[in-house]
C-alpha cells in the first residue's frame, strides 16, 4: 500500500487555499466524471482519486491530519496516541508495496488514515448504486435461439433469458442488479455486453447471413443441385446452368432471427464458389481442346 | 413511490435534497417529461437514470441548465455514434476474417 499524494493528483501546491482545492477538484472532476465519460475505466478511476484527494483535502480535520503524517501515514494512530500520552517516538518510513485504488470507492491507504468512509461526506443524499459492466461470450449457434442462461456477477447468482438474435458487441440491461445505492438509494443496473464468436463458415451482417459454398464447373455450366449446412438444418438449392464463379442466391427467412421480433428472420445469401477441376487426364484435356475449338 | 412507474417529484426533490424548481427547469429546457396527474407532478421511472444524472453534473460539477443541455445533446451523439461503430465493425467482420473467400 503506498503513500498517496493528494496534492499531485489535485495538481495543487500544499499550500494552496480551500477556494483553489474547490476549483482543482471541480475542473478535474468535470473532466473524468463517470457521466461524462461513460464505460472509460480509465476516467472512472482517475475520478475516484480525484474524488479522494478531494474528501481529504477540502475537510479541514482530515487535511490537517494528512499534512502532518504524509508518509507517516501507517504510524499515524500511534503517533496520536504516544502524543496524547506525551511519550517518546522516533518516526521511520513504512513499507509501500504498491497498492492503490481498487473498485470501491476509497483507497486502501485512505481507509487506513481514515476508516472506510472517514467520517462521510458532505452530501448525505441517496443515491443510485454503481453500475457493473459484464461481458457474455456466446456462440453464433446459441444466439440464434432463445435460451436461458445463469451468470454469476459479484458472487451473486443472475438467470436471464437471452433472446434469440443478439448482436455482437450488443449490450442489454438488467435493472437493479448492479452495486448497492449509497445512503440506502436504490441499487445500479448491470450492463451486460455480448461477444458473439463464430467458429462456424457462416458470416453474419445484421440479420442476415452469409455463406461460401463450392461448385464444380460441370455443375455451374449445365446446372444440378447442391446442399447447405444452415443453423435451421441442411438446405437443397438449385444451381441454374451458366452459374458464375461469385453468383450469389438469396434465400428469404432463412438468415438469422431479428431480435425481440419472434417469428421474423433475416436471408441467407450463398455465395457460389466454382472450383476448376485440376490433374485433367489426357481425356479430359482433349475434350477441353475440343470445346475450345467451338468457341 | 405511489406507483411503479411514476416517482412524485416532490418524493424525488426530498430524496436528493434538491429544489423541485430544478427539476421544472429541466422540464423546461426539454430534458425531462414531467407527468401531472391531480394537479401532482411525477417523473417516469425510466428516466431516473438521466434525471439523477443531471442532478450530479449540477450539484456535484456546478454546471449549469445549459451545459447539462450541451452533455445531453453530445452523450446522445456519442451514444448514437458507439451504436452505429458497433454495427459497421460486425458489418467489417464479414469482409475480414476470410478475405479470401470474397
Amino acid at each position: 500500500m503506498a503513500f498517496i499524494d493528494y496534492y499531485e493528483i489535485l495538481g495543487i501546491p500544499k499550500n494552496a487555499s480551500g477556494d483553489d482545492i474547490k476549483k482543482a477538484y471541480r475542473k478535474l472532476a468535470r473532466k473524468h466524471h463517470p457521466d461524462l465519460n461513460p464505460n472509460d475505466k480509465e476516467a472512472n478511476k482517475k475520478f475516484q482519486q480525484i474524488n479522494e484527494a478531494n474528501e481529504v483535502l477540502s475537510d479541514p480535520e482530515k487535511r490537517k491530519k494528512y499534512d502532518r503524517y504524509g508518509k507517516d501515514w501507517e504510524q499515524a494512530e500511534q503517533f496520536e496516541k504516544a502524543r496524547q500520552q506525551g511519550g517518546n517516538y522516533r518516526s521511520y518510513a513504512g513499507e509501500q508495496t504498491g497498492g492503490g485504488f481498487e473498485d470501491q470507492d476509497f483507497s486502501s491507504f485512505f481507509s487506513s488514515m481514515f476508516g472506510d468512509h472517514g467520517g462521510g461526506r458532505s452530501r448525505q443524499t441517496k443515491f443510485r448504486g454503481q453500475d457493473y459492466n459484464a461481458e457474455l461470450k456466446l456462440q453464433l449457434r446459441d444466439a440464434y435461439t432463445k435460451h436461458p442462461q445463469t451468470l454469476t456477477v459479484n458472487g451473486k447468482n443472475v438467470r436471464i433469458t437471452i433472446p434469440a438474435g443478439v448482436e455482437n458487441g450488443q449490450v442489454i440491461k438488467l435493472k437493479g442488479y448492479g452495486a448497492p445505492g449509497v445512503n440506502g438509494g436504490p441499487a445500479g443496473d448491470l450492463y451486460i455486453t455480448f461477444i458473439i464468436e463464430n467458429e462456424m463458415n457462416l458470416k453474419r451482417a445484421g440479420n442476415d447471413l452469409f455463406i461460401t459454398t463450392d461448385i464444380d464447373l460441370y455443375t455451374a455450366v449445365l446446372g444440378g443441385e447442391t446442399t447447405i449446412d444452415t443453423l435451421s438444418g441442411k438446405v437443397k438449392l438449385k444451381v441454374a446452368p451458366g452459374t458464375q464463379n461469385g453468383t450469389q442466391v438469396r434465400l428469404k427467412g432463412k438468415g438469422f432471427p431479428v431480435y425481440k421480433n419472434e417469428g421474423q428472420f433475416g436471408d441467407l445469401f450463398v455465395v457460389f464458389n466454382v472450383k476448376l477441376p485440376v490433374n485433367l487426364n489426357d481425356r479430359q484435356k482433349e475434350l477441353f481442346t475440343q470445346l475450345a475449338a467451338l468457341k | 413511490m405511489e406507483n411503479n412507474e411514476l416517482i412524485p417529484v416532490y418524493h424525488f426533490c426530498v430524496t436528493h435534497e434538491i429544489e423541485v424548481s430544478f427539476i421544472e427547469s429541466l422540464q423546461q429546457y426539454g430534458l425531462v417529461e414531467i407527468t401531472t396527474i391531480e394537479n401532482k407532478t411525477y417523473l417516469k421511472e425510466q428516466q431516473l437514470h438521466e434525471v439523477e444524472k443531471m442532478v450530479r453534473l449540477h450539484y456535484d460539477l456546478d454546471i449549469n441548465l445549459e451545459g447539462i443541455e450541451a452533455i445531453a445533446h453530445l452523450l446522445e451523439k456519442l451514444r448514437n455514434a458507439e451504436e452505429r461503430s458497433r454495427q459497421l465493425r460486425n458489418r467489417l467482420n464479414l469482409y475480414e476474417s476470410n478475405p479470401e473467400d470474397y
